[in-house]
Order: C-alpha cells, then structure tokens, then sequence
C-alpha cells in the first residue's frame, strides 16, 4: 500500500459532517417556505400537529433504528413532555379572575369539578415558566432513565422490552383517566389559552409557533445527524448486530442503551409540549398503547434508518389519516393495515430506503442479463490473500 | 516459574448447568507470554472455560486470577479493560461498518458514553488501525465493509479487532475452523508473531495446526483436566489416547 492507501485512510478520517447536508436543506425548504405557501392556516397548523409527532419518530430512528431497541411506549414521553407545558398554561389561563364563578377560584376547572379546594403541591412549581421548560425534557428523561436502569442493567431487550414499554403506556394512561381530579382525567388538560399573555390561539401566533416547531425539528433531526456521526452512532449500529462482541471490547452496554433510550424520550417530549401549544390541549388519548403504536408506523413507513424520512413518514401517514377520515372514514383502519404489512413485506427500510432498493434491484437486473455484473453480496474469493507482512510495514 | 510470571491462575473452578457439571474443580496456569492450546472430544468443557475467564458464564465455585487479581465477581467489560481479549468461534464482527470502524471501535479510548460522543478520530488512532490492519493482513480493504470479506478474512478481522485492545491475554475460540490450508498457514504465522508479547489461549481440533502453533497443550474431558505438557507429552498419555486421539 502506498500513497493511493494514504489518501484512503485521509479520506476516511474526514468525518462527512455534510454527509446528509443536502436531504436536511431539502427538508428545511418543505417545511419553511413550501407547505406555509401551498396550504392555509388551518391545514398548515394540522401540517404542524403532525410534525410533533416526527419528533418521536426521529427519536425512534436512534433507539430503534439504530440502537435496535424497539420502544411501544413513546406516547408516555410525548404525554409527558404535553402535560407538562399544559400545566403551566392550565395554570395561567385558571387566574382567580376567569374562574370566579368556582367554588374554589384560582385552581383549573376540572379540580373544581372534582371538589378539590387547594391546588395539589406537584401543580405548585409548574406556575413557572422556567420550571415547566426544563421540566418538558427532564420528567421524561428521568423516566427514561429509570425505566432503562431496571431494564437494560438486567439486561432485558427485545420483545420483552417492547411489551414493558407497552405496559408504561397502559399504567399513564389509566393513572391520568383515573386521577381525574389532579389531571384531568380522560378530556386531558383544555381551554389553554395564553402564555405570560401572549394569547396561542390566534393566527399569527400559530404561524409563530408553526416556524418554532420547525426550527424545533430540524434542531432535531441535526443533533441526531451528529450522535450517528460520532463512534457512539457507529456503537448503537454495532451494539444492535453484535451486542456480545461490544461487550467482550470493554463497553457497559446498558449505559449505551439508556443513553439513546433517554434522548429519545427527551425528543419525543419536545414534540409533546410543542403538539400542547400548537393544537390548545394535552388528553390521555396521545399516551396510550394505540398512539405509541401509530408512531412507530410512521418511522417505519419513512425508514427506520432515516432521520429525515422518519418526518416524510410522520407527514404522509398522518396526511392520509386525516384525507381517510374525512373522506371514507370506514376505510382508513383497513388502510393503515395494508400500510403497515407493505412495509414489513416489501420496503423493510421504509420510503427512504426505496432508492437502495431500485438500485440493487437494478444491478440484479443488469448483472442477470450478463452487461455490468456488480458484486452486491459477499464473494469469499475475491482476490487471492494477502500475506501477512512485517508490522504495519505493508501500509 | 515465580508467581509473577503468572498471567492466569484458574483454581478449583467449578459450574454446572441444572446440575451438569460443565467445568469441574478445574486448575490451569498460564505463563507470561505463552501459547496454550487447550483440546478435548466435543462437551469437555472447552469453551465454557473461555466464557467462565471472560465473564460471559459465572461460575459456581473456585477463583480465577488475572495477574493476583480476582476476577470471578467483575463484569465482563471490566475483565477486558484489565487486558483479556476474547474471539468467539464464528466471527462477530458488525457486517455493516468498514473495516476500519470494526477497528476502530475496538480502540481502547471512548469508552463511555460520553467519551464515544465526544471521540476524535485522531492520527495515533488512524496509526494504530494501519497498523493492526496491517497486521492481519487487511491493510489494502481497510475501506471495505465488512461483510464483503471471505470467511478467513473475518476471522483475522475479529482478531485484529482484539489486538487493537492491545491485551495481555488473548483467548481464541477454534481460530481457523472453515479455513482453507492457505489461511490456516498465516493464521499460524500469525498467532506466533502476537504471542511474542502476550499469553494466548487457544482452542482448537486440527491437531496438525496445534502442533505448528503449541508452546504447552492442556487436554480437557469432562470438565477435568486430564493431561498436560508439550504436544509429544500429551499424544503419548494413555489417558488421551482413549478419551480423544484414539478415536
């Protein structure tokens, strides 16, 4: 090996930062200036509802796309991130003013409604913004964490982590409908109507808040660019394939596993809270075992492997909910069958992976007809074996 | 031999699975820089020994000691980062990175979570990869995925993978199974150059290849050990020859 081998190894250690630089701009120009000039506000702020949801499946692109941990139960995380900033805006908009007529004013309505008098000590702290902000990212993340302690440190994956998950999402879900005095119970959290003032519920501000979901996501999506860049990305694809070689090469693996569990809790979180602002209220309906299914076929219709595609697919399948519903509402389940066994069955890597697929297909096709035959799998006898020089001293 | 010179001190280790005794009150020293070739019929015990030494079975009784210090209670990422490197018997290697990244990876630096985050790709590490490369006789696919090399070359690519941890004791689960007489040839070349300044532990059937390659044989039945010594010692104890060569 001499200089050609040189200018590999140069060319493999500049690590291609603007590798998926263009499909993100691509993405950047959908969703800034492409669908607000295509679509009224009032499909634009659906257009924005859907994009929370794309928080999640990017998250999921890591944890399980990646990382190979399949998590049913990131409802809990997006729930949680929702409640989270709609406490605070509950609190605001329940001033002692507006809810005069209460037997108990100052306190939300529905505690009224459920004869509580006092407002409950966990809703205290949430009369702050700056509580309510860092607490969107950080109860998720906390659950995350303890969730992935008493899981991954016991080492439990796989289908069994699935159906804990799957658990997670049951217990929130019938916590929050049952608790109905302290949450809400099964109407969620309602009637938010500002934030220190600024009232959420008006044309520009769901224009606002539309761009700030936005900016948000691609936020989003290039921090999870960089973690899949660095050598902890290239550790989650190897620790899905061969978790035993990468434990017997001196690495904790759960701790790699709760990490990439919690991040995506704490993206998830981030789309609950913005999902909060945009749409006026939380409800136990996005905590739940359906939801965290749905979210899961959104990443797989986009790609579990694509960060990008993960928000196509969160658009798409979402877009043709909507269409379904309003159009042959007795359809749109059978549909969202069909899309789910298409996927499994003929584009495993989702819609992102389909160009892969058309060019293997393609090489298949000319290597069959005898023009351009490309090696697309393993050819054990390539090229006859090298022999072992000095040290390093072929290179 | 002075205790000092004593990389592996394995004594009275004992496991059973639901009550079959897989490993049993079993002894087994390994010196500073040696090649052990460990042999024995199919279920003696073999590679439940490696798994026992790595962390990967626990065992129910007996120590094992990796230079005086005691291993039996720490978990198997800590058994590496101490220096034991372990290949397992098909190759583990991740098909879907490059050779370099396979190398990489197994870079002894960005451990953690936070230290893979925050890795650079560096030139001593950059070196270090050529170099192992290099070594196993990857140097010109380094580019490669690898699940593009033949079977021989993922089994070098696995151990290249262990030498970059640099390890003071290598454990090699049947290196050369499914390997033509060409590339059985370098392995042996090879595993001789690495055991130059490290111990080995080799498992292994093909007995022309452990007589290439064996400093000292340890032959195993039924979780015992029955025989131990130089190939010439081993072949001629009567006790070997009915439990295993005779056949």
């Amino acid at each position: 090996m001499s200089f050609a081998g040189k200018s590999l190894v140069k060319k493999l250690a500049a690590t291609p930062w603007w590798r998926d630089f263009g499909s993100i701009a691509v993405l950047a120009l959908v969703i800034f200036a492409v669908l607000p000039l295509c679509l009224d506000l009032f499909r634009l702020n659906l257009v924005g509802k859907y994009l929370t949801y794309a928080f999640v499946a990017v998250g999921l692109v890591l944890c399980w796309g990646y990382g190979g941990i399949l998590s049913l139960g990131q409802g809990v995380f997006f729930g949680l991130g929702g409640y989270c900033m709609a406490m605070f805006l509950k609190l605001e908009a329940s001033d002692p003013e507006s809810t005069k007529i209460q037997s108990t004013p100052g306190i939300p309505d529905f505690m009224d409604w459920n004869q509580l008098t006092a407002l409950p000590a966990f809703w205290e702290p949430f009369k702050s913004f700056t509580f309510a902000l860092l607490a969107v990212p950080l109860v998720p993340a906390a659950l995350a964490l303890v969730i992935g302690l008493a899981m991954f440190k016991r080492r439990v994956g796989g289908v069994y982590f699935a159906i804990m998950t799957q658990t997670f999402a049951a217990i929130l879900s019938i916590l929050i409908i049952g608790q109905q005095g302290y949450t809400g119970g099964v109407n969620g959290i309602t009637d938010l109507k500002t934030l220190h003032g600024w009232d959420i519920r008006t044309d520009a501000a769901k224009y606002l808040l539309y761009y700030i979901n936005a900016v948000l996501l691609l936020g989003t999506v290039a921090l999870g660019r960089w973690v899949l860049n660095t050598k902890f990305g290239k550790l989650l694809l190897a620790l899905r394939d061969k978790e035993e070689r990468v434990r017997f090469s001196g690495y904790d693996v759960a701790n790699f596993k709760i990490f990439v569990f919690c991040l995506a809790a704490m993206f998830s979180a981030v789309g609950g809270a913005m999902f909060t602002l945009q749409v006026g209220f939380m409800s136990p309906s996005f905590v739940g075992i359906v939801p965290s299914i749905e979210m899961v076929i959104f990443t797989a219709v986009g790609g579990r492997l694509s960060l990008v595609g993960a928000v196509y697919g969160s658009l798409l399948v979402n877009y043709g909910k909507s269409y379904f519903s309003e159009t042959f509402p007795e359809l749109w389940l059978f549909f969202m069958g069909g899309l789910f066994i298409a996927v499994v069955m003929v584009f495993p890597n989702g819609l992102a992976g389909l160009a892969g697929q058309f060019r293997a297909w393609r090489a298949k096709r000319s290597g069959a007809s005898g023009t351009a035959p490309e090696p697309v799998s393993a050819t054990p006898d390539r090229s006859a074996v090298p022999a072992f020089g000095a040290e390093g001293g072929q290179s | 031999m002075s205790s000092n010179a004593m990389v592996l001190a394995v004594e009275d280790l004992s496991v059973s699975f639901d009550g079959f005794k897989a490993v049993d009150g079993l002894n087994l020293y390994v010196e500073q820089n040696e090649l052990r070739v460990v042999i024995g019929p199919n279920g003696a015990g073999k590679t439940t020994l490696l798994d026992l030494i790595c962390g990967r079975t626990r065992a129910s009784a007996g120590s094992i000691k990796f230079k005086d210090q005691e291993l039996t209670r720490l978990p198997e990422h800590q058994r590496v980062r101490l220096g034991i490197g372990r290949k397992f018997q098909t190759p583990s290697i991740y098909e879907g990175l490059s050779v370099f990244e396979n190398l990489e990876i197994s870079y002894p630096r960005g451990r953690t979570v936070f230290g893979s985050l925050f890795f650079r790709r560096d030139a001593a590490v950059i070196e270090r990869v050529r170099e192992v490369a290099g070594l196993v006789g990857l140097g010109d696919r380094i580019a490669d995925a690898a699940e593009l090399l033949s079977h021989g070359q993922k089994q070098w690519l696995e151990i290249g993978m262990l030498l970059m941890q640099d390890p003071e004791l290598l454990m090699l689960d049947e290196p050369v199974a499914g390997m033509s007489v060409s590339e059985r040839e370098q392995t042996a070349r090879l595993l001789t150059r690495i055991s130059a300044n490290r111990s080995v532990i080799v498992i292994e059937h093909d007995m022309e290849f452990v007589k290439r390659i064996a400093h000292r044989v340890t032959v195993l039945h039924q979780g015992k050990v029955i025989a131990e010594g130089s190939m010439a010692h081993v072949q001629a104890d009567p006790k070997v020859i009915e439990v295993y060569l005779g056949h």
